[in-house]
């Protein structure tokens, strides 16, 4: 499918992007930059990956009308069903994608970083049916928060490095596994979890991604007769999610596309995600893109309450996208993005990740008509959230 | 181009010692003593590194170091404070080391003139990638007369390693295995990789790095090669020794004498 995305030669959309890693690593990058494109576009890679996406993730994911929450809102909303994915999340499109890939490329193990565990048990899962040995490299303080993925990481048969440099989370996890593909550039394969990293991370990640507006794209049509619809809205940490349900939607004249970043306790307070809001544009896990860091240069560690989204970063296309005005980027706080998450368990029966709560959190902030059309990209399910949830709302009372 | 490093290389080919310490650490305003004191030792060249959060290309010492450095308040800012009076205390070659955000948010610009201005000799960037250097920095090193170094590893192929070694002034770091610094496992392995560069003929002399930690790997890899760069080693060093004249001759004397 023709697509608006393709970045230059070395990597770059617009500005933002790049491959800026150690000579060491040039050599691992440059092995995935020659060879990804042809791999993916083969038949049998697609009917592979089409097959296992269908049969064995649960594609496609429903695309569902909310009655409940159209009325409220007073427009047309749609619920896109990421939280319906096999492990919960849409983050097994890239896993199974790339893992697919490493075989075609003849890896024997595969490494990743995680941060609150749904990519490392995406990732676990799929090296799990593919057969092949898997690490992942998670943060020493997020394994201690988030034991039960760790568990199911554990029983899918994967190994967990305990990252214990830095800050102990998201961002030094990714250091490390970085540093260990290193040492093994010929065997290993690095499935990195969102569209950040060193070119052609961002392209691979959001082609296997864009499997959710391709199917959206479809589903709305036989919905309403129009595939295009008026708004897509979905939540921003690195962005995986938020390019597959926007990528074939970019510069179609219509649909107007907004990425929600987490604003942690307020953009201003110091602890926030909130990478647009406050970020400025820099260096970050080998790609040029807008960052949060200090005048120094230093990036800062930063806080969200959902663990999917505490990235000091964002994935180098939604830099591009956002200064190129083909998305906006908004910001929804702990408390807000709490209170949606809340109000759609009780009002819908459907509890969601933290992290698409602040997707949903956004619709209070729009100003719809009723016959706006409006997908929400559900990304991901509450259950790994259930102890957050209720110790938020025991705080609360 | 004609600088310190240039100058040393001309006059010595071989048992080079070149010594990088993370500025800032152990104590923020260490950087002038340790300089003094190296200046006082028998190293050829120092390479001082402007610490960053999240330097890929390192192991835990320099992580830990380039941590500690930046919770005690160094920046790039401060450290050309402390550099003014550089040429008053060394006229031994000079090298700064760390990774591009920072001097991206510094400025490339004033980056490169603030290095001509106290009198630094060189630059090694390794997160800088070949094509950004030629568009972005290039012109601006040759104006100012400051050399950029460019690493090689195991994995580096033959034209790229001639492409690299057209475009780096001063030497070619030569990465002692597939790995970040500090790692100690394979360094003497590898002369199979060693003499295949040696025999490239290079148009730049160059020095190995990662991994050399004591006398007998700086003597195993100075067959090599015109000499060797040692860092995770001297900081684990200065780190438990502090950062007296005292405990840096001792450090130098271990690998020299």
């Amino acid at each position: 499918m023709k697509t608006t995305l393709q970045p230059d030669e070395n990597g770059f959309y617009g500005e933002f992007g790049g491959a800026f890693v150690p000579e060491m690593l040039y050599p691992n990058v440059l092995e995935l930059q020659k060879n990804y494109l042809q791999i993916i576009a083969t038949e049998d890679f697609q009917n592979e990956f089409k097959l296992l996406l269908k049969d064995y993730v649960g594609r496609p994911t429903p695309l569902y009308f909310s009655k409940n929450l159209s009325e409220q809102f007073q427009a047309q909303i749609y619920l896109k069903r990421e939280d319906l994915n096999h492990t919960g999340a849409h983050k097994i499109n890239n896993a199974i994608g790339q893992v697919l890939l490493a075989k075609r490329l003849n890896k024997k193990r595969i490494i990743a970083e995680t941060g609150a565990g749904q990519h490392g048990v995406a990732t676990a899962t799929a090296c799990a049916l593919l057969g092949l040995d898997c690490t992942i490299y998670m943060g020493e303080i997020d394994i201690e928060r988030q034991k039960p993925n760790v568990e199911r990481m554990r029983l899918l048969g994967a190994k967990i490095q305990p990252a214990t440099s830095g800050s102990k989370t998201l961002k030094d996890a990714t250091n490390e596994a970085i540093r260990a593909w290193i040492n093994d550039p010929v065997g290993t394969h690095y499935i990195i979890g969102s569209v950040v990293g060193p070119h052609p991370y961002p392209d691979l990640v959001a082609q296997f991604q864009s499997v959710i507006s391709e199917e959206i794209k479809i589903q709305l049509k036989e919905k309403t007769g129009d595939e295009n619809p008026d708004y897509v809205v979905a939540c921003l940490g690195g962005g995986s999610n938020a390019i597959g349900a926007f990528y074939h939607f970019i510069d179609n004249g219509k649909t107007q596309l907004i990425a929600v970043e987490a604003g942690g306790l307020g953009v201003h307070s110091g602890k926030t995600a909130a990478t647009i809001a406050l970020g400025k544009k820099g260096i970050i896990h080998g790609s040029k893109t807008y960052l949060i860091q200090t005048d120094d240069g230093q990036i800062v560690e930063p806080h969200s309450i959902s663990a999917g989204l505490d990235y000091p970063g964002i994935g180098p296309i939604h830099s591009y996208l956002h200064d190129t005005k083909k998305a906006e980027v908004v910001s929804i706080t702990d408390d807000e993005a709490m209170q949606a998450a809340y109000d759609l368990s009780r009002n819908e029966g459907i509890i969601p990740a933290i992290e698409s709560a602040h997707a949903l959190a956004y619709l209070h902030k729009m100003k719809l008509k009723t016959t706006d059309v409006v997908v929400v990209n559900l990304s991901g399910r509450g259950d790994k959230d259930l102890a957050t949830l209720q110790n938020y709302r025991n705080d609360e009372q | 181009m004609n600088n310190r490093i240039q100058s040393l290389f001309e006059t010595k080919k071989e048992n080079i010692l070149s010594l990088y310490f993370t500025a800032g650490f152990p104590n923020l305003n260490d950087t002038l003593t340790i300089l003094k004191h190296l200046d006082e030792s028998d190293v050829d060249m120092i390479e001082i590194g402007f610490p960053y959060s999240d330097p890929l290309a390192d192991g835990p010492v320099i992580q830990e170091s380039s941590g500690q450095a930046i919770e005690n308040g160094m920046t790039l800012n401060l450290l050309f404070e402390q550099l003014q009076s550089l040429r008053s205390i060394t006229q031994k070659p000079i090298i700064l080391m760390g990774y591009l955000n920072v001097v991206l948010q510094f400025g490339e610009a004033a980056f490169i003139e603030k290095c001509a201005q106290v009198g630094v000799d060189g630059i090694i960037i390794p997160d800088m990638p070949l094509h950004y250097y030629l568009s972005n920095f290039k012109e601006l090193c040759e104006v100012n007369q400051v050399s950029n170094v460019l690493l090689i590893t195991p994995e580096t192929s033959e034209e790229r390693i001639k492409q690299l070694d057209s475009y780096s002034s001063g030497f070619i770091y030569l990465v002692s295995s597939n790995s970040i610094t500090g790692s100690t496992n394979a360094i003497t392995f590898q002369t199979e990789y060693y003499k295949r560069i040696q025999n490239m003929k290079l148009q730049n002399p160059h020095l190995i790095g990662f991994g050399v930690h004591n006398k007998k790997t700086f003597e195993t890899v100075c067959e090599f090669g015109s000499g060797a760069i040692i860092g995770s080693a001297f900081i684990t060093h200065l780190n438990e020794n502090g950062v007296s004249k005292e405990s840096i001759s001792r450090f130098v004397n271990l690998i020299k004498l």
